[in-house]
């Protein structure tokens, strides 16, 4: 409450030291390639990239509560950004042109959706994913006459662990830059009550599309980072659909209403998923759904609901023993 | 003679083969503020969510002075400096008192943001009476304090024309004194107001001029104590035997 009145502030103290305690924690995790090149480094990766994927997603769908499985349309697009250009432009050049691309069809899906409400815009967004995966199948067997596209680089696991972290900083300077901004507060309100959002001046159509694009755009670089990871990119692999359930998965089971909510779900996610591959390799789709019916039925509100609803309890119990 | 600060021509709405308002016009006068009466049903929030942009009309026209807000968007007609109160209070949950006022003022007709957005808040709650609860979560605020939260946000946007629309509804007798007061204050401020009620206290002490609407039609338009007194608003009220 007290930090959602301070919307306006001046960047404080407290806000100086939090950003000095998670420039030296992201220091210390950058250190990493240097101590493992095996194991640790590879679920990093897929933490990283999780946590960048998540926080992407809640930035849009938190205060929106639409929920997108357009997650994997946008990385593939970014995907095949850099499969497609790899030989010809320079990487960074890719870079930056996955974030415009996925941005742009963001905008365009957001433009034609964003008025529909609820559950058509779920099965809109994974209609779209599974029709570009389609697309790009059929455009590579008939023209290209292979099933994928090699992407030959340099690039080693630890730079794209290096790439993501990067990312992962941005995105958290990103989105917390919007709640301190009329946008952010625009959807506050557009959470709360689209109606009374567009009698206050708000146009809601234009500030969800801004959201969804910059949130598509960020998920576009996340699938040109990983493009080299897959040395070989076919249409399955890029616009894979689990990526879309376990972003919102993860994202749900941290909680949506911090910035750093969804980090409280992948973390553990990411692991469990990892030993379900090792110990269970068949019986991964089970695990995903039953993990998804436990946090909708345990914790509703996610982790961090738990931990704010855990320090209330607490502090309303120590101010009971208190006698003044 | 000045413009009308709205103007209403033959607007007509239809949903379906339901006709909820029917070629009504009407005008309200700078600085007046408007009683909209008549029966449950017969189309005044309509009227309210048409001229606020909440739906758009089938046919007429209305203009906010020069400026034609017929088809256009909520958004757009709240940066002309239309605000309104909702028959059902609407507040935002999860934000607290003073961002719900603040609410008011960044988007809207004026766009004020920082210390100015807060100051100009603030003075609004103190105003509505709601200095008390400026960090109250607002779900915890009794009835009226929710329906004075939701005039302060209305009032932040500075509007050329406010619409309350029955801000008065389900008070207790000594809120509706204080709800009477407060909306008393705003006309002699200047505020042109339109005020859909059915307290009928509060349209006698409280309007300039009144419109009457009966299913959709408008059956009377003029002074408080003409309106009140002709034939057919009292037919459409109580019945035929009491005209």
């Amino acid at each position: 409450m007290s930090r959602l009145n301070k919307i306006f502030s001046q960047i404080s103290k407290q806000e100086k030291r939090i950003a000095l305690y998670c420039a030296i924690a992201f220091a210390i995790i950058a250190t990493l390639p240097l101590f493992d090149q095996g194991f640790y480094l590879s679920i990093s990766v897929n933490i990283v990239m999780y946590i960048v994927l998540c926080t992407a997603w809640s930035l849009f769908s938190g205060p929106t509560h639409y929920i997108s499985l357009a997650t994997a349309a946008f990385y593939g697009i970014g995907t095949y950004v850099v499969a497609i250009g790899i030989k010809d432009i320079p990487y960074p050049v890719l870079l930056v042109m996955a974030a415009i691309v996925s941005g742009g069809i963001a905008g365009i899906v957001g433009l034609a959706t964003l008025r529909l409400s609820g559950v058509y815009f779920v099965v809109f967004t994974l209609g779209l994913s599974e029709l570009i995966r389609q697309i790009v199948t059929w455009v590579q067997t008939n023209f290209s006459g292979s099933s994928g596209l090699y992407v030959f680089t340099d690039i080693r696991e630890m730079h794209v662990f290096w790439q993501l972290l990067g990312l992962a900083v941005i995105v958290y300077i990103v989105g917390w830059l919007i709640n301190r901004s009329r946008l952010g507060f625009a959807m506050q309100i557009i959470g709360n009550d689209e109606t009374v959002a567009k009698h206050l001046g708000i146009n809601t159509a234009i500030s969800k599309i801004l959201l969804f694009m910059i949130s598509g755009a960020i998920i576009g670089v996340v699938g040109a980072i990983m493009a080299p990871r897959f040395s070989y990119v076919t249409p399955p692999s890029a616009f894979n659909p689990i990526i879309s359930f376990q972003v919102v998965i993860m994202a749900l089971l941290g909680g949506t209403k911090r910035l750093w909510g969804p980090l409280l779900g992948v973390i553990p996610f990411t692991i469990l998923f990892d030993q379900v591959g090792v110990y269970f390799p068949d019986q991964t789709s089970i695990v995903i759904g039953v993990a998804f019916m436990a946090i909708v039925y345990l914790l509703p509100n996610g982790v961090l609901g738990l931990i704010e609803t855990i320090k209330q309890k607490f502090t309303s119990s120590t101010k009971k023993e208190d006698p003044t | 003679m000045t413009q009308p600060i709205l103007s209403v021509n033959k607007l007509t709405k239809n949903f379906g083969g339901l006709i909820a308002v029917n070629d009504i016009s009407f005008q309200v006068k700078k600085g007046e503020l408007m009683g909209l009466i008549g029966p449950n049903g017969s189309g005044k929030t309509t009227m309210l969510n048409l001229i606020s942009g909440a739906f758009k009309p089938s046919t007429g026209q209305i203009n906010l002075e020069s400026t034609d807000i017929t088809n256009q968007a909520a958004h757009m007609i709240a940066r002309h400096g239309v605000a309104r109160t909702f028959q059902l209070v609407r507040i935002l949950p999860s934000l607290t008192a003073l961002q719900n006022v603040i609410a008011g003022c960044v988007y809207g007709h004026v766009k004020l943001w920082g210390e100015d957005a807060q100051q100009k808040a603030e003075a609004l709650l103190h105003r509505v009476g709601l200095a008390e609860h400026i960090n109250t979560p607002t779900d915890s605020l009794t009835y009226i304090d929710q329906k004075r939260l939701e005039l302060a946000r209305a009032l932040a946007a500075n509007p050329r024309l406010l619409l309350l629309d029955e801000w008065l509804a389900g008070l207790n007798p000594s809120e509706l004194n204080i709800g009477i007061q407060l909306i008393s204050d705003l006309r002699d401020e200047g505020t042109s107001i339109i005020m859909v009620e059915h307290v009928m206290d509060a349209i006698r002490q409280l309007c300039d001029h009144c419109v009457v609407m009966s299913s959709g039609i408008k059956i009377a338009d003029g002074s408080v104590d003409d309106v009140l007194s002709d034939p057919e608003v009292i037919r459409a009220y109580l019945g035929d035997e009491h005209a």
